[in-house]
């Protein structure tokens, strides 16, 4: 099932003639009505009218957050603000605020592009939708609310919190699609549990998980405890909000609603492209946006492009899950490494917990990272033989996986630090 | 269908097209907008061959448009309705019509016959007059033989200047009648207007042409409510 087949399914050649079209008259828009960007251009010698292939993206300035701050709020804005029918904004929980605005089309174009998403991850117009995002400045409640609204479902505007209610709603109304962060997905679940309701005995088929990273596992864990298929999306405030990237059922990878976002996948070291299918930060330029364009905004979000061609007979490229943020990259060896790569590894691996820390000193001028990972008591049981064929394979598996070897020690299980919320897994011992 | 990117062309020394790039999908009713002088007559022209290409790419069902003469761009398969109709006003409407037709007089006999009664069909004024001359004919009536005479090539993208020019406003609503009646047959249509909302009205995208350069593009109906686009060429203002 396609929202807008002709949209989700173009040939190359097709798309890549539209995105350089839409892109031609960004630039030009930009240069036109946004002193900042006009600036920009200015200081590196580029010549708005004189970009002629996708190719030339590169030759574009990077636009950060901080670019967004010092502009608040309607600085970065492309159309008067008469001009503009909607204001969100980000909640500034690391720094200032950011403010973004729509205009009338731009609301038409992100309920389309969210009714996609939704459409790509089994939502149909007869479901019934349960919307447990806030509704506010946050982007989330109201982007998916308007794309359900737009792809005809029932929608229960319920906002996020007061779990139990929740619950009451989803088996009264009987809510076959819930929408929140998965992370309050499994609380739902957890609470249920608890009052002994049982999971069968509700109407609900499909799940879509976002605004924050999770895992594979995490998606399991999901799928048994509520009895759905969960599906991840994916935006940002900065560039529209949810709708710029979803999981078909597939459940492999996001598909990248491409007609409307050019996105980029660089070295955030070097910040020059990564090979193509190698994991970096994801930079989005925005090709249809009025009255909120961005120009390659840098996202901090790690991800790798799928340019193979998907089941589901979309052919717009899919980015993985969100794979880490940039500020939690370590770099060893030369090597850019991400602890949630080493997780995905300690977790394919029998006998180990999913507990780790990761070492990094210095020895003799050269980088030196060990991995302290948590394993089943049983193993200190067991010969020392089984012990170091347990740490020889976690080693290997590291090396090929991380692309750098890394040293491994077992520790017992429950000795490595708990953490409530967003842990502290690395500990960088280098004086650099 | 058609592929333009970054095309650049002018007269002599004055740069018209500033990089333009546009395309049209098979079925496609794609209008260019813009005001007087824009260009759009000129990219129309260029598309044709009547004007020389001084960069860029001109794609039509991936063949290079960009060195090849006007007659070879209508036997590819792209026909151009010019600006003022430009009928052979002493020739007789079926003549006008055979003339339009010539390329398929040399490949199949009786194919220029059963195109004209296609025509017909589409513009049955245009039977009633036949035998009249061409000049004899109304505005209204001048435009459809116009059109008529481009379709005789069997065309599959059409290419339209300003079809509503000189024309009262009941005329013009049944040339852009007639025109959603072609794309119902399967044809391909590239409009070329001043009159912006009534393009935009039937079309399904739209780019708007500003001094040589494409300023925006996009779905039709999108840009119908695009406020830039209403203040300037909807004659819409912002008190509305």
């Amino acid at each position: 099932m396609y929202w807008e087949e002709s949209r989700e399914c173009m040939n190359r050649e097709d798309l890549e003639q539209l995105q350089l079209e839409r892109l031609q008259s960004t630039i030009y828009r930009v240069a036109t009505h946004v002193p900042f960007y006009r600036k920009r251009f200015k200081e590196i010698g580029l010549d708005p009218d004189g970009f002629r292939s996708l190719g030339e993206l590169s030759s574009l300035p990077f636009t950060v957050k901080d670019d967004l701050r010092q502009n608040y709020p309607y600085g970065l804005f492309a159309v008067p603000l008469r001009d503009v029918v909607r204001i969100h904004s980000s909640s500034g929980t690391t720094g200032m605020a950011t403010v973004v605005g729509y205009t009338r089309n731009d609301i038409k174009n992100w309920s389309n592009l969210v009714a996609r998403v939704l459409t790509a991850a089994g939502v149909t117009k007869d479901d019934v939708i349960q919307i447990a995002f806030g509704y506010g400045l946050f982007t989330g409640g109201f982007g998916l609310h308007y794309g359900a609204e737009r792809l005809g479902a029932s929608v229960i505007p319920i906002s996020s919190g007061n779990t139990k209610r929740q619950i009451q709603i989803m088996q009264d109304f009987k809510t076959t699609a819930l929408v929140c962060t998965p992370s309050y997905a499994l609380m739902i679940a957890d609470t249920m549990l608890d009052m002994g309701i049982n999971v069968n005995g509700l109407s609900l088929k499909w799940g879509l998980f976002g605004a924050e990273p999770w895992s594979e596992a995490m998606r399991t864990e999901i799928n048994n405890k509520l009895n759905i298929t969960a599906t991840d999306n994916y935006g940002l405030s900065e560039v529209m909000g949810p709708g710029v990237a979803g999981e078909c059922l597939e459940c492999n990878g996001l598909h990248i609603n491409e007609d409307h976002f050019l996105f980029e996948i660089i070295n955030p070291n070097t910040l020059k492209p990564v090979e193509p299918g190698e994991v970096g930060e994801l930079v989005v330029t925005t090709l249809t946006k009025e009255a909120f364009p961005v120009i390659r905004y840098r996202t901090r979000d790690l991800t790798r492009l799928i340019t193979e061609p998907c089941g589901c007979g979309r052919t717009n490229y899919r980015m993985t899950r969100i794979l880490g943020r940039t500020d939690d990259m370590l770099i060893i060896k030369g090597v850019n490494v991400f602890p949630t790569q080493i997780e995905n590894v300690l977790f394919e691996i029998e006998g180990t917990e999913p507990h780790y820390r990761i070492v990094v000193e210095r020895e003799n001028h050269q980088d030196k990272a060990t991995v302290l990972v948590e394993v089943v008591e049983s193993i200190f049981f067991d010969e020392m033989k089984k012990q170091r064929q347990l740490v020889d394979k976690i080693k290997k598996q590291l090396a090929s996986e991380l692309g750098v070897s890394v040293d491994v020690k077992l520790v017992e299980e429950k000795t490595l630090e708990r953490f409530e919320g967003k842990g502290q897994r690395v500990i960088d011992k280098r004086e650099l | 269908m058609l592929k333009v990117r970054n095309l650049e062309a002018g007269y002599g020394k004055l740069r018209v097209l500033k990089r333009i790039s546009m395309h049209i999908d098979p079925g496609e009713i794609v209008t260019i907008i813009g005001a007087n002088g824009a260009g759009k007559t000129t990219l129309l022209h260029t598309i044709s061959g009547l004007v020389k290409v001084s960069s860029g790419e001109i794609l039509f069902k991936n063949n290079d448009l960009r060195r090849i003469t006007p007659e070879k761009t209508v036997a590819a398969g792209c026909s151009l309705v010019p600006e003022g109709r430009l009928v052979f006003s002493t020739m007789t409407v079926e003549e006008n019509l055979i003339l339009g037709g010539y390329i398929l007089a040399k490949k199949k006999k009786g194919a220029v016959d059963d195109e004209i009664c296609r025509v017909y069909e589409l513009f049955p004024v245009l039977k009633e007059r036949a035998r009249q001359l061409a000049g004899t004919l109304s505005g209204g009536e001048q435009q459809m033989l116009a059109m008529g005479r481009a379709l005789m090539a069997k065309p599959s993208l059409i290419m339209m200047d300003e079809p509503s020019t000189g024309l009262a406003p009941l005329i013009v609503k049944s040339i852009f009648k007639v025109i959603q009646q072609l794309r119902e047959e399967g044809n391909t249509v590239l409009l070329v207007e001043q009159n912006a909302k009534a393009a935009l009205g039937i079309a399904d995208r739209g780019y708007v042409l500003e001094t040589g350069k494409i300023i925006l593009q996009g779905v039709a109906d999108d840009l119908l409510q695009n406020r830039d686009v209403q203040r300037a060429y909807l004659g819409r203002e912002m008190d509305e």
